[in-house]
């Protein structure tokens, strides 16, 4: 595993007014219910996970469960109530107001659901806005973002004001703020929530696209349990506060660690989702055909080619070494059966 | 029984009017008992009780406590007039300098501080003033009268009117466009020609000085009541209290504090037009969504920037809307001065007015009403103004209003010089044209008036008679039958049902105040006063509300002509009902109803309006005609913001009734206008002040409260 950039331990995030003393008080075992009862309310309950490097987490829940609440102890717009977050190994909640200032001058970009542009400053003046906050000279800054404008795709706008773009192109303006400033982690909450399904899609394929070019640390925040698929390399699963379950999305729709977590799952196509290395048979099996299909493949993709073939089917990795096996009626298994019990 | 459980809110009022109007028969006219006129309280009188504290004597008639409660808080305007003095003349003397006699001279240091900040604003007011009219008044500040004498060509010109009309007019077209622009244009060539240039200017001066402080104070409190809870605690009565408290009541203590003229004028005005301002700030910056105060920290911003460059340009419309404001109450404020000295347009409609001359006070009435209307328009059209990318327009694009300006300034000057070859050895029309040297329209106006009274006399007359004998001495006499404890229960009573306990300690703990104070009789009569305003005024407003409403382009059409009369400062209503009614209560009374009209009118469209669309097409689904719609559906969800019009109704009302002491009421505002010439006034004429303004929180109490809860029984919090 590569370098971890951001760390949590056992963040606690609790709204009301004794919120700090109560949480001393149950050394860490926080009830929603008792608390509530004592006019408090839980946000973030004991949350510890680390993102590497490089490496997008997606945190996926319903509307309060925290997640954004999550998202705002990291990146510290409101101070967590218990626990220690690091950011490249610095700890985030010891930062006095100038140091926390410097770092997100410096490594953090963050998109927003209702893309939060400033209305007064025109796209280019929006995005050139973070960097002139750190006393860029305009001309620089400017420049600086009509490159990021290039990137999102939105030369020949770079004048319009928001009030005269589309909601995805205003998220366009967003994603490029945010990445004006060449920030090492990336926040994203809930960036395609607000717009329309077809343009959702389309901005999910342009992030990836980015992604791939940028390789940033990333933090998404959604409450699209397919949009977490798509996009993660990992998923956090909240509910109520708590991480229910954190895994690769393949992991999650094979195992679900609770019932919440399996009704999200039920529902999710799984040859879409998983890919051969997740449900081949890894014993050594010497009666395979001639057929090799890669253990990366998704199993949409090969589905139908390993179905047509009589004999067990040899999986091979990027160096075209057998790595495993797998049965035609594994991947009909998969598909159609055992849902209801988990596979 | 059964109707008991149904309705138990309406047994329980019910039950309290019924305890109202038993306690009203149980106690009885006291003999001794009657309505006291004119100064009565100050003479000494063997029946008066007297009682001592603070070292004060208090004299009073005393009465049964239940019909009428004993001033226990007369003391308070002598001994707020009492520390006021002492303050201002005794406390914590000083050695200062003098520059004119060139010595140390000991002053008490309130009064020091006031006479420079007095001197400050006598300077700017001056300043200004001399640019638009011309003097000299500034370059002696600089200098000394000697040097004047010795470069009399130093002396301030003055500025064309014809540049500042046209000034005016490019501003307008900047802001607004050709419409606001030509309007402009007109009301200045009107002003300048009907010979009323210099008071306009003087007032417009007053407004330049007053209008940039109040802003600057107000956002800053603003920014800080939104930043601290703390302050914002602090300032939240101030605030109530000076939105309910009548302009008039504060020009007392300015005559004390800062004496009296334009200076004293500016700075009350700053007094009354911060809170609009405060209020209109926090409003904006609470507005303000989340998300951007969180993108404006994650790019890195210090409070600072946060503050100047992310807060204030989001909030911009709702500053510049409390801009607006600020011009408003600036204005209104420059004319009602005119009881303090302030010169200008309210000056001469004060001066017109007290000699009954009608004519003249509705031309300056006129002026007034032209000017506000500008100024509204161009402030809201600032507010609305949305900013443009100009980086691809050529220079002459980007400035060519500047352009224009200067090239008007030009041929400005130019006229004015071949205007002294015109009008030789008269005045230079083409300069400015001196005050009342215009054409007059007054001869006519007042001809019309006479015409009027000669032909209609018997039929006001008989209107008056009737409606003062047969309604409003009647009336009258019921408000102050009312013994205080009944009414006190009343109050009481009605802010525990609508508001349960919290409620009706508020509304008993201003009742009482004014119980206390030495004038329940005159508040009494402000309240049948208003009361007899505000119910004629809702049953015209909510009438010509909804029928309004019917119709998309006459409700757009009665908003738009309720914004026109909303911006006329309150005086100005006074003009056309003395022409008609003459100085009687009668006149008084329409004037509070035109005035306490307009938001009666305007919270019923609005309100009728604010039902959603949904509600409309469900409705109409099911097959309902257009009554049932208005009755079943609109009505009842437009109520609870019709009752928020009920409020303003009130605001507005005392208001009136109170600015009507001029006319001659025996009001609360009597006595206001009475401190107003009194040495020893201030305290008396702050605390009546504070009596107003709580008759006005009272209402407003209750009254918000219900609205509250009725909202969120709707769902339409």
């Amino acid at each position: 595993m590569s370098e971890t950039v951001i760390k949590c331990e056992s963040v606690y995030k609790i709204f009301g007014e004794n919120a700090k003393k109560m949480l001393e008080e149950s050394n860490g075992n926080v009830d929603a219910k008792t608390f509530q009862e004592k006019g408090c309310i839980v946000g973030v309950n004991n949350a510890s996970f680390e993102v590497a490097k490089g490496e997008m987490l997606v945190v996926m829940g319903l509307s309060g469960s925290g997640k954004s609440t999550l998202l705002r102890c990291i990146s510290r717009l409101t101070d967590a109530t218990g626990g220690k977050i690091f950011i490249e190994g610095q700890d985030l909640l010891e930062l006095n107001n100038k140091e926390l200032i410097e770092l997100r001058r410096s490594k953090m970009g963050m998109v927003f659901q209702s893309f939060a542009l400033l209305p007064h400053k025109t796209v280019v003046e929006n995005i050139a806005f973070p960097l002139q906050i750190k006393g860029t000279k305009t001309e620089e800054s400017i420049n600086r973002a009509m490159e990021m404008v290039k990137l999102v795709g939105l030369d020949g706008r770079e004048n319009y004001f928001p009030r005269e773009l589309s909601g995805g192109q205003q998220q366009r303006v967003g994603i490029a703020r945010s990445l004006a400033v060449e920030p090492d982690i990336w926040f994203l909450d809930e960036p395609f929530s607000a717009l329309d399904p077809l343009i959702r899609k389309e901005m999910q394929d342009e992030f990836l696209r980015l992604q791939e070019k940028l390789q940033k640390t990333i933090m998404f925040i959604t409450h699209d349990f397919d949009e977490a698929l798509k996009l993660a390399d990992r998923i956090a699963i909240m509910k109520d506060g708590i991480i229910e379950q954190l895994d690769t999305p393949a992991n999650i729709v094979l195992n679900p660690a609770t019932e919440y977590v399996r009704k999200f799952t039920e529902e999710v196509p799984r040859e879409k989702v998983l890919i051969i290395e997740d449900v081949m048979d890894t014993s050594s099996n010497d009666n395979l055909g001639d057929l090799k299909v890669s253990k990366d493949e998704i199993i949409e993709n090969v589905a139908e080619k390993i179905l047509t073939q009589e004999k067990i089917v040899a999986v091979v990795d990027s160096g075209n070494n057998i790595v495993g096996s797998i049965k035609p009626s594994k991947i009909i298994d998969t598909v159609f059966g055992g849902r209801k019990n988990g596979s | 029984m059964e109707y008991l459980k149904k309705y138990p809110k309406l047994f329980q009022w019910l039950f309290l009017l019924v305890v109202f109007f038993a306690l009203c028969f149980a106690i009885d006219v006291p003999e001794t008992y009657k309505f006291i006129r004119g100064q009565a309280e100050f003479v000494k009188d063997p029946n008066q009780s007297v009682y001592f504290f603070l070292g004060k004597e208090v004299r009073y008639y005393a009465f049964d406590v239940f019909w009428r409660l004993p001033p226990l808080l007369g003391w308070l305007p002598i001994w707020i007039n009492d520390s006021l003095f002492f303050l201002m003349n005794e406390w914590m003397p000083m050695e200062f300098w003098n520059e004119d006699t060139q010595e140390f001279k000991t002053r008490p240091i309130l009064l020091q501080i006031s006479r420079n900040l007095t001197a400050f604003m006598t300077f700017l007011i001056e300043l200004i003033r001399e640019i638009l009219l011309g003097g000299l008044e500034t370059i002696v500040a600089f200098t000394s009268w000697d040097f004047i004498d010795a470069y009399p060509w130093l002396e301030l010109p003055g500025l064309p009117w014809t540049i500042v009309a046209a000034g005016a007019a490019i501003l307008s077209y900047k802001l607004s466009g050709k419409g606001l622009a030509l309007f402009a244009g007109l009301t200045m060539i009107y002003i300048s020609i009907f010979g009323q240039w210099k008071p306009s200017m003087q007032t417009l001066s007053f407004i330049l000085v007053a209008a940039p402080l109040s802003f600057i104070f107000g956002l800053g409190l603003g920014i800080a009541a939104y930043k601290s809870k703390r302050v914002e605690k602090a300032l939240y009565p101030i605030l109530l209290v000076m939105q309910t408290m009548p302009q008039y009541a504060v020009l007392v203590p300015a005559l004390v504090l800062f004496g009296v003229g334009d200076h004293a004028a500016v700075i009350i005005t700053m007094v009354v037009a911060v809170p609009p301002m405060i209020l209109l700030t926090i409003l904006g910056l609470r507005a303000i969504p989340p998300e951007v105060i969180e993108a404006g920290r994650m790019s890195g911003c210090t409070n600072w920037q946060l503050m100047l460059k992310v807060l204030i340009p989001t909030a911009r419309r709702d500053i510049l809307i409390g801009v607006n404001q600020v011009i408003m109450v600036c204005f209104s404020m420059a004319v009602i001065s005119a009881f303090i000295g302030a010169k200008g347009l309210g000056f001469n409609l004060l001066l017109a007015l007290n000699q009954l001359n009608i004519g003249l006070a509705l031309e300056a009435g006129l002026c007034i009403s032209l000017i506000a209307i500008l100024l509204d328009k161009m402030s809201l059209a600032w507010a609305n103004k949305q900013t443009d990318y100009f980086g691809n327009l050529t220079f002459f694009q980007r400035n060519k209003n500047v352009i224009f300006f200067a090239a008007s300034f030009v041929i400005g000057i130019i006229l004015a010089y071949v205007g002294t070859f015109i009008f030789k050895g008269s005045f230079n029309y083409l300069f400015e044209i001196p005050h009342n040297k215009g054409i007059s329209t007054a001869d006519f106006w007042n001809k019309g008036v006479d015409w009027i009274f000669d032909t209609f006399f018997v039929y006001i007359k008989a209107f008056n008679t009737w409606l003062i004998q047969d309604v409003l001495q009647p009336m009258r006499a019921l408000y102050l039958r009312m013994p205080a404890v009944a009414t006190l229960v009343l109050a009481v009573g009605a802010g525990y049902l609508i508001g349960g306990i919290r409620s009706a300690l508020v509304v008993a703990a201003l009742t009482l105040f004014i119980a206390l104070s030495p004038w329940w009789d005159r508040a009494l009569v402000t309240l049948y006063m208003a009361t007899f305003g505000v119910v004629i005024s809702c049953l015209i407003g909510f009438t010509v509300g909804t029928l309004c409403f019917q119709n998309k382009k006459s409700a757009a059409f009665m908003l738009g002509v309720c914004d026109i009369f909303q911006t006329f400062p309150s005086f100005v209503y006074l003009i056309p009902v003395m022409m008609l009614f003459g100085i009687t209560d009668t006149s008084v009374l329409i004037a509070v109803i035109v005035y306490a009209t307009i938001p009666a009118t305007r919270y019923t469209i609005e309100g009728l309006r604010s039902v959603p669309v949904g509600l409309h097409e469900a409705a109409t689904m099911s097959g309902v005609n257009k009554f049932q719609r208005l009755t079943k559906i609109e009505f009842p969800l437009a109520f609870p913001h019709m009752m928020l019009g009920l409020n303003q109704t009130i605001v507005f009302a005392l208001f009136m009734v109170i600015i009507g002491a001029f006319i001659g009421t025996e009001d609360l505002g009597q006595y206001i206008l009475k401190a107003l010439s009194d040495k020893n006034g201030a305290g008396i004429g702050l605390t009546l002040g504070i009596c107003v303004a709580f008759i006005g929180l009272i209402f407003d109490n209750l009254i918000r409260t219900w609205v509250e809860k009725r909202k969120k029984h709707l769902g339409i919090a």
